[in-house]
């Protein structure tokens, strides 16, 4: 790629300054569907939690899937970021910022749910440890607690580690723009000048949060499968859901990030930065985590098989061959048969070929949470107690505002920021060391004009080499 | 010394006539749910008679159990509430303080007996039946658990007027609802620190079982049964 900086800002610059009536259009559908998402959620409140399907003894169902769901496409994000920054992989310089963000929506989206899923969400402070009228400190051995905790740890991180690397970017289009963006640019870059120090600084910071944020990545998924393995519930009390939750979660959050590149690089023509050579390299890293997939919920499967646990073959049996066999084996499908072949041969592990078998794996993945929870609620111990469960009209509508959300936040997110750090590839296509100037000034609504601004570094290099 | 509730079934004495069920419904303001929502598996009854049929017709029988919380000991209710609303009282007792509850549901989930209840909507009743609510037990509004409490306003009624007495509970001086309109005698309340009451004598039997003990919840509600039907053998 022998692009010069100039032209680099220019082609990621111009779809965060330049809108068409198709970007309006989609905030117009992903906002319609958050809309109606608020409004199936009043209804709720206003009516009581009855309005879902979930019934006795089926008390988490749609609510506890999104969750689990959306917390597991957050792990694709920040944690293959990091640690392609840490390897530092060449070829991650287009892929960290739109990876690092879904991230934070997802984990925003994941972390919405489980307070409208609540049967008094006005209360869901609660969980919050401060010194309260009610004399009474949360319980700090319920996983749902330390969910609280992950999350909001995880939250706060991935937005740090988001937010850092938008640092010179900020500056970069604080020099290029006036009016509100000036000012909105003003604040993002926290008075960048560009100079060595800020630099070392914000690259120790980085290599901090990258380090930082596995560990807490993998946390957070191994606590939301304690909300299953903590409890004496058949097929859920097992060993091995922390690592076989992590797996699933990176699993279907690189097909996110896929399908997320895929929509970039054609709605933001960003054909030249996103290449297939990207999405070859994370159609590897997706098979990888296909066959781990496939082998955690083998082993998961054959152990329960051969312990030979009453309760447990209930659950066991329904959902392989009685009730939920369907939806079972179009899990195996959508997360093993149709991927396999796409990604593991060359041919077809194309951008097109990648696309087709993340969306069967985002699918297949949403089902396998379902399966984890719905057939273990509907046989627990006691057949007298067993039920069915049915989703209502506000559960699909809540869960399809879950995916508005997204696409109402990524939409809005690249109008302010460019999806590809800019600087990143910058620094990415020169030898010289990360000093810069500004150099481009943005004219809105007309072409990239560059009028070159005096430079503040003595020692700056020509970055059109 | 502190009480230690408990509570003795004899299911070869319960008949399954569900005077227990309605007994608790009447005493602890449990609303109907009506045939719809029932239907769609709203109903709340915190004790209820399981049936469980044993062999082929026409030689078969019919078995009740009632089902209800166990009080457990160690109750994989109480750890994954997140703010104390299922709470162990220093009396044994497997509280559920419904003013802490937020509704997270995981208590339901964790319990593996399927006793504990959601209120899916706010509770209605049906007239005449709003004139017998029982002033002694809060209504629990929409969104919030509920369960077996060993009726623990009788418990705490009888232990204020001991006190205020400055004697000693006695043994059988007063029973859960579901106790008091047994018929056939088949449910035995008591404290079962007191080696001479009737429910540690029936605790001791012979006959004596707890209801998935391989779980170790170490439930408070004992089962007796001649030979368990569990074995396939008919007692």
């Amino acid at each position: 790629m022998a692009k010069t900086a100039e032209q680099i800002r220019g082609d990621l610059l111009r779809p965060v300054f330049e809108s068409g009536a198709g970007y309006w259009l989609g905030v117009g559908i992903a906002g319609s569907m958050v809309l109606a998402g608020v409004f199936a959620f009043s209804y709720q409140v206003y009516h009581g939690l009855g309005v879902w399907g979930l019934n006795w003894p089926v008390f988490w169902a749609f609510d506890i899937t999104n969750f689990v769901f959306w917390i597991g496409i957050s792990h694709a994000g920040t944690l293959i970021s990091a640690i392609l920054r840490l390897a530092n992989a060449g070829w991650r310089r287009p892929v960290t910022r739109c990876a690092e963000a879904i991230t934070v929506f997802a984990l925003s989206i994941g972390a919405i749910i489980p307070i409208c899923h609540l049967g008094r969400p006005w209360l869901f402070y609660w969980l919050v440890p401060y010194p309260n009228e009610r004399h009474i400190w949360p319980n700090f051995r319920s996983p749902l607690l330390w969910d609280f905790f992950a999350i909001l740890t995880y939250l706060t991180g991935s937005t740090i580690f988001l937010f850092l690397p938008i640092i010179p970017d900020a500056a970069a289009a604080r020099d290029l723009t006036r009016g509100w963006r000036k000012k909105l640019y003003a604040v993002l870059s926290l008075g960048w000048q560009g100079n060595p120090k800020q630099w070392h600084r914000l690259e120790s910071a980085m290599h901090i949060m990258a380090i930082a944020i596995i560990p807490v990545a993998v946390s957070v998924h191994t606590i939301v499968s304690w909300d299953f393995a903590m409890t004496p519930v058949p097929m859920w009390h097992s060993t091995i859901f922390g690592p076989y939750f992590v797996t699933g979660a990176i699993f279907s959050g690189v097909a996110a990030l896929i399908l997320a590149m895929a929509f970039l690089r054609k709605f933001l023509h960003l054909e030249e930065y996103l290449e297939p050579i990207h999405f070859d390299n994370l159609g590897k890293l997706l098979l990888t985590m296909s066959l781990l997939w496939f082998y955690f919920t083998f082993a998961e499967r054959l152990t329960t098989w051969y312990g030979n646990d009453v309760s447990e073959m209930n659950v066991f049996w329904t959902s392989i061959r009685q009730n939920f066999a369907p939806l079972f084996w179009t899990m195996v499908v959508c997360n093993l048969i149709i991927p396999f072949p796409l990604l593991a041969i060359k041919k077809l592990r194309t951008i097109t070929g990648t696309c087709i078998a993340s969306a069967t794996i985002v699918i297949g993945m949403w089902i396998e949470r379902f399966l984890i929870i719905v057939p273990a609620l509907e046989h627990k111990f006691l057949p007298y107690a067993w039920g069915t469960y049915r989703p209502t009209w506000v559960e699909d509508t809540l869960m399809v505002a879950g995916f508005g959300m997204m696409g109402l936040l990524y939409l809005l997110f690249s109008k302010l920021v460019p999806m590809i750090s800019m600087w990143e590839m910058e620094a990415g296509v020169r030898k010289a060391p990360l000093v810069r100037r500004p150099a481009v000034r943005f004219e809105p609504g007309g072409a990239t004009a560059k009028a070159r601004v005096a430079d503040p570094e003595p020692f700056a290099t020509d970055v059109s080499r | 010394m502190p009480h230690k509730w408990a509570m003795v079934i004899d299911l070869d004495r319960c008949t399954g006539c569900e005077a227990c069920v309605v007994a608790c419904h009447a005493e602890n303001n449990i609303a109907t749910a009506g045939p719809d929502q029932a239907a769609r598996g709203r109903a709340k009854h915190w004790i209820r008679v399981e049936r469980s049929w044993e062999g082929e017709f026409p030689n078969a029988r019919v078995r009740f159990q009632p089902v209800l919380c166990q009080q457990c000991d160690d109750a994989p209710c109480e750890p994954v509430c997140p703010t104390y609303a299922s709470y162990h009282t220093p009396e044994g007792l497997n509280a559920q303080v419904y003013n802490r509850c937020i509704g997270t549901r995981f208590c339901a989930n964790a319990c593996p007996y399927t006793v504990r209840f959601l209120n899916f909507y706010n509770p209605q009743w049906d007239k005449p039946l709003n004139l017998q609510l029982n002033p002694d037990v809060s209504v629990r509004s929409v969104g919030i658990m509920e369960k077996c409490t060993f009726c623990v306003q009788r418990i705490r009624a009888a232990e204020i007027q001991a006190e205020g007495e400055k004697r000693e509970l006695k043994d059988g001086e007063f029973n859960p609802a579901c106790v008091q309109s047994c018929a056939p005698k088949a449910m035995v309340f008591g404290d079962l620190n007191d080696p001479n009451s009737e429910v540690s004598r029936l605790a001791r039997s012979g006959r004596s079982t707890k209801l998935l003990a391989e779980l170790g919840t170490k439930p408070n509600v004992t089962y007796l049964q001649q030979d368990s039907w569990q074995n396939g053998k008919n007692g």
